[in-house]
Formats: structure tokens, sequence, C-alpha cells
């Protein structure tokens, strides 16, 4: 064993006591997060018959997918409008983000700072002081119970958050270069196609995660603008489980199936869903 | 002047059709709702009158609003930042600095975050069942199973604090939020540092509160308004726990009844007036502060 580079510290005879403390802690508190999952994972895989509440944190005794091929069917449509919907409002968000975010960051005009505030103030407002009018527009309009109306709000509502993370990043990059294509006589949508856009796939990712992630979990929306055939995963999942004569097998089994998405995109993809986190507490 | 505009014109003009839209869906759609909180809009067709503070006053005599929301999202906003601060702070600590297998215990701690509010509430509206005897379930059958005598209604009680019981889902969900914040504030506290007061002879929780401490203020900062305006404007996972209990009312839940059950247009722009108000108090003076910490 050799110590860690540079730590020069001389170690407590108490040292050893601490860090098993401190794992027996982290293992607790893991347990504390897991517990639901757990419950969720054996209640979904047992069979039909094997359910019972007094058996409830038990392993099943022999595992079964019956639940998944009751609710599939109930949900099949919810998580087609869901796919239909969020991955154009995630590309089409981010796409306007990287516009917005190069021109405040590197492109920048008389009051750009204050135009920033403003435009941020849109991802912290509750919604429910839009709700009202966003209805009678999308009513007056005839956006309202398709998906077309649903993928515009999450675009709209969706740019504070994409734009203030292609701002922080396009930061990042250095003066010079844009400088240097300004010589050369780039114009702005050459700079930003031909030098900001090769360099941002690391931003699309963080921006699309974000959004993707936020519109798949979304429910208000969903429920104000989309009549029953249209409805998002969201919405048919709280139909489903959300009365109580649906047995809790299977609204465990729906559940499961309607936060698969996410849950992969967060383990294949979660240092980019962090960065996303860290963008929406304005932590860049 | 000319030469000037020409410099900057197109990136404003690029940025247009975004700033339109926002200034329509955010800022006109805000001050269209503060239109009709003054209207007696009630039923199927938008009236156009002007009623005054009408709706407002009526809502300070309105005990739906007064003796059940209000004093409910207060409480809950209390229970859960207060939690969500202490278990994601805890966290950060035992982490913070470093232990094989920290990614994946940061994983865990993190992964409720990437679930909706609606299956959330699923999952816990059952897990906080208060059935008895042999109907018991959830975390009461937990108990009954560890051999512990112990059974709570949580947000099914009588009780008050009642709402209390959903800062669990909530905290669950958003703790490792909380969790990557501060160990991000942990860890940007330059290393040199923390090895200057090792010199001067400091143990670890010493140099934790004279170096670490200090510079974790705005980290705490943010956290709280992150967390309070999530607080105040969350209507999935209620309406998801039990939509028909007043003792989980919130005036989120309150709006959203009123006004596209109930017909009360008017007196739902007011409620949500009275909400972008209580979330505007927290988060303009954040952006402002933001904004210009970074200017600096």
């Amino acid at each position: 064993m050799t110590a860690p580079r540079g730590d020069v510290r001389i170690r407590s005879r108490w040292a050893p006591y601490v860090l098993t403390a401190r794992y027996l802690a982290l293992f607790a508190l893991a347990c504390f997060f897991l517990m639901p999952v757990y419950a969720l994972l054996v209640t979904a895989l047992k069979s039909p018959a094997e359910v019972s509440v007094v058996r409830m944190w038990q392993w099943p005794h022999a595992l079964s997918l019956d639940n998944f091929r009751i609710v599939w069917p109930k949900l099949r449509d919810g998580f087609g409008n869901s796919v239909a919907m969020a991955l154009p409002a995630s590309v089409i968000s981010s796409l306007l983000g990287a516009a917005n975010g190069f021109v405040l960051a590197k492109w920048r005009f008389p009051g750009a700072d204050f135009v920033f505030a403003l435009i941020l103030f849109g991802m912290f407002i509750p919604y429910q002081a839009v709700l009202i009018p966003m209805f009678q527009t999308m009513s007056y309009t005839g956006l309202r119970g398709g998906l077309a109306g649903l993928v515009l709000v999450h675009v709209i509502y969706g740019l504070p958050i994409t734009t203030l993370i292609f701002r922080s990043y396009f930061a990042g990059v250095s003066e010079e270069l844009i400088e240097a294509a300004k010589v050369d006589g780039a114009g702005l949508l050459a700079s930003f196609a031909f030098i900001a856009l090769p360099i941002a796939p690391p931003a699309f990712a963080v921006a699309m995660i974000w959004q993707f992630t936020s519109a798949w979990n979304d429910f208000l929306f969903g429920v104000l603008l989309t009549t029953k055939d249209r409805w998002p995963i969201t919405v048919a999942l709280n139909n489903i489980a959300g009365s109580q004569a649906v047995p809790f097998n299977e609204a465990m089994a729906s559940a499961l199936l309607a936060c698969l998405p996410t849950l992969l995109v967060y383990i294949l993809l979660g240092r980019f869903f962090l960065r996303g986190l860290m963008a929406g507490a304005l932590k860049g | 002047m000319m030469r000037r505009i020409r410099a900057w014109g197109p990136g404003l003009v690029l940025i247009l059709p975004s700033l339109i839209a926002l200034a329509i869906f955010v800022y006109g759609f805000l001050g269209w709702n503060l239109r009709v909180s003054v209207s007696s809009w009630r039923g199927l067709a938008p009236a156009h009158d002007f009623v005054g503070l009408a709706n407002y006053t009526a809502l300070f005599d309105d005990v739906r609003f007064t003796r059940f929301d209000v004093p409910n999202i207060a409480l809950f906003t209390v229970v859960f930042v207060a939690g969500a601060l202490a278990v994601g702070f805890a966290l950060a600590a035992l982490l913070d600095r470093g232990l094989p297998g920290e990614q994946a215990f940061r994983s865990i701690y993190l992964f409720p975050m990437a679930i909706s509010f609606i299956a959330t509430a699923i999952i816990w509206r059952w897990l906080l069942d208060n059935g008895d005897g042999e109907s018991t379930t959830g975390l009461n059958r937990l108990f009954a199973d560890a051999g512990l005598a112990w059974h709570s209604d949580w947000f099914k009680s009588g009780s008050r604090w009642a709402i209390a019981a959903i800062a669990l889902p909530a905290g669950w969900s958003l703790s490792g939020y909380v969790m990557s914040l501060f160990l991000a504030g942990m860890r940007g506290v330059p290393e040199d540092l923390r090895e200057a007061a090792r010199v001067d002879g400091a143990n670890a929780p010493r140099v934790f509160w004279h170096v670490v401490r200090p510079m974790l203020l705005p980290v705490l900062m943010s956290a709280v308004v992150i967390l309070a305006h999530i607080s105040l404007k969350t209507f999935d996972l209620f309406y998801a726990m039990d939509q028909k209990n007043i003792k989980i009312d919130t005036p989120a839940l309150y709006m959203w009844f009123t006004t596209f059950d109930g017909g009360f247009y008017a007196r739902g722009a007011a409620i949500a007036a009275l909400l972008l108000l209580g979330v505007a108090t927290v988060i303009v003076p954040y952006i402002w502060y933001s904004v210009r910490a970074e200017r600096r």
C-alpha cells in the first residue's frame, strides 16, 4: 500500500475506525435510497398470484414477467407519445439554445447580460402562473389536444436552461478563435456553424439529456394540453396506476416501465446529467 | 454607430425568434394571468371586466386557502428544505475526502432525480400506506417485519403534520442534488488552503470548520433557493400521492382544481399570481446575484 499522491498528513491512529464508520453511514444511506427500488422490483417481478401485502418485502419464489405483460398494452400508446414528443422537444430546444448561447457569450450586443437574466427567469417561474393563458392560446390556435402543442411548450420553456448551458460552454472558448475567424471574414453564421458547433457536442449532450428528462417526466403540461389518445407516459401512468382499484403489482410494473428510458439515460450518460443539474442551479 | 450595429446586429437577429417566444410565453402570459386575476371570469366564457383585488381579498377569507393551503405549503417547505439540506450535506461530507466506491455511492444517491414525480408518488404512496393489522403494508410492514411495534398513518394522518410525510419522497428525489452541489463546493476549495491549515496543525474537523465551511455559504444559498422554489411550485407529486386529501392540499393544487375542474378562472389566476410572487421573491435576487457574481 502506498499513500495517495501528495498526501503528507500524519495518519491518526483512529483513521481506520473513521473510515469504517464512514462506510457504514454511506451504506445505511444507500439502503434507504435503494429501498423503494427494491420494493418496486420484487413486486413487479412476482407473479400476480404470489403478490400479497404480508410478503411484500420478500424475494419472489419464481421470477415472473406477467405484470409487465398485463400493463404494457395499456402503457404502449403513452410510451410512444412520449418518445414522439420528447425527442423533437429536446433536439429543437438544444439547437435554439446553442444559437442563443453563442450570441450571448461571443457575439454580444448592448444589454446582453440583462437580456440573459430576463431569459433565465423563465426557468424558475411557477408554471401555474402561465397555465390559463397557455390553455387559451393553445385552444385558440388549435394546438391543444395533439403532440405539436406539447412539443412547442417544451421547446419554449426549455430555452432558458439550454441557453444557459451553451452560454456557459461557449464562454470557455478562447476569444482568439472567434477573432481569428472574424479576421478571415467569417460572419456570425459562419463562425457559429464552422467554429462553435463542431466543438459543442459535450454541451449538446448535457442540454439534450436535460431536456429529454424534463419533457419525459413532465405531467402538468401533458395533462393540460393533450387528450386521451395523445397522453404522454406520465399522464397515462397516473391514470392506470393512480386509481385505488388497480392491484399494486400492476402499479409497480407500470411505474418501472414508465421510468425506464430516463433511468437508462442516467445510467449510461450520468456525468452529462450531473452537469445539467449543476447548470440548473446556475452553477455552470 | 452604423458600424457597431453591423457588428452586433446579426447576433440580435439570430436570437430574436427565441426572445419573441419567451417574451410571449413567459412575460406575456404572466401579465395575461395577472389580468385574469383582476377579472370576474368564471365558467367557460372569459370575462374582460375589472373587479380590482376582489379575487385576492376573497382568497384571504377562503378557509381552504388560509387554513390549509398556506400553512400546509409553509410546513412542507420547512421540513423538505431542512431535511434535504441535512441529508445532502451529510452525504457530501461523508464523500468529500474520497474513498473507494465513491462513484457507485454517488450514483445511488442521485438516481431518484431521474424519475418523474408521478412514478415517485406511485411508489411512495404505497410505501407510506396506513393500512393496519393484516393489511399493513409499505414501511409499516417493514417495521413490523423487523419486529418494531411502530405504526404511522403518514400523509393520511388526521394531524396537520400529515403533509410533512410528503417530504420523505420529495427528499428522496432531491437530496442527491443537494449532495452534488455541496460536493462541488467542497472540492472547489483550493487544496493549498487546506494544506496550509494542516501545516498549522489543524485536524480534519478544524480544517472543515475554518477553511471549507465559510466557502460553502454561496452553495448553501443556491440549495435553499432551488429547493424552496421547487417546493412552492410542485404539483404532480401531491396530485399523484392523494389528490383529494385536504391535509396535503397546496396552493398549486387548489389553483388546478378551482380553475380546470371548477371553472373559477379568476380565482385560479389570483392563486397563481400569489405563487409567482412567492417564487419571485427568492428567485429574482438569486438571478441578480448570480449574473453579477459572474461578471466580477
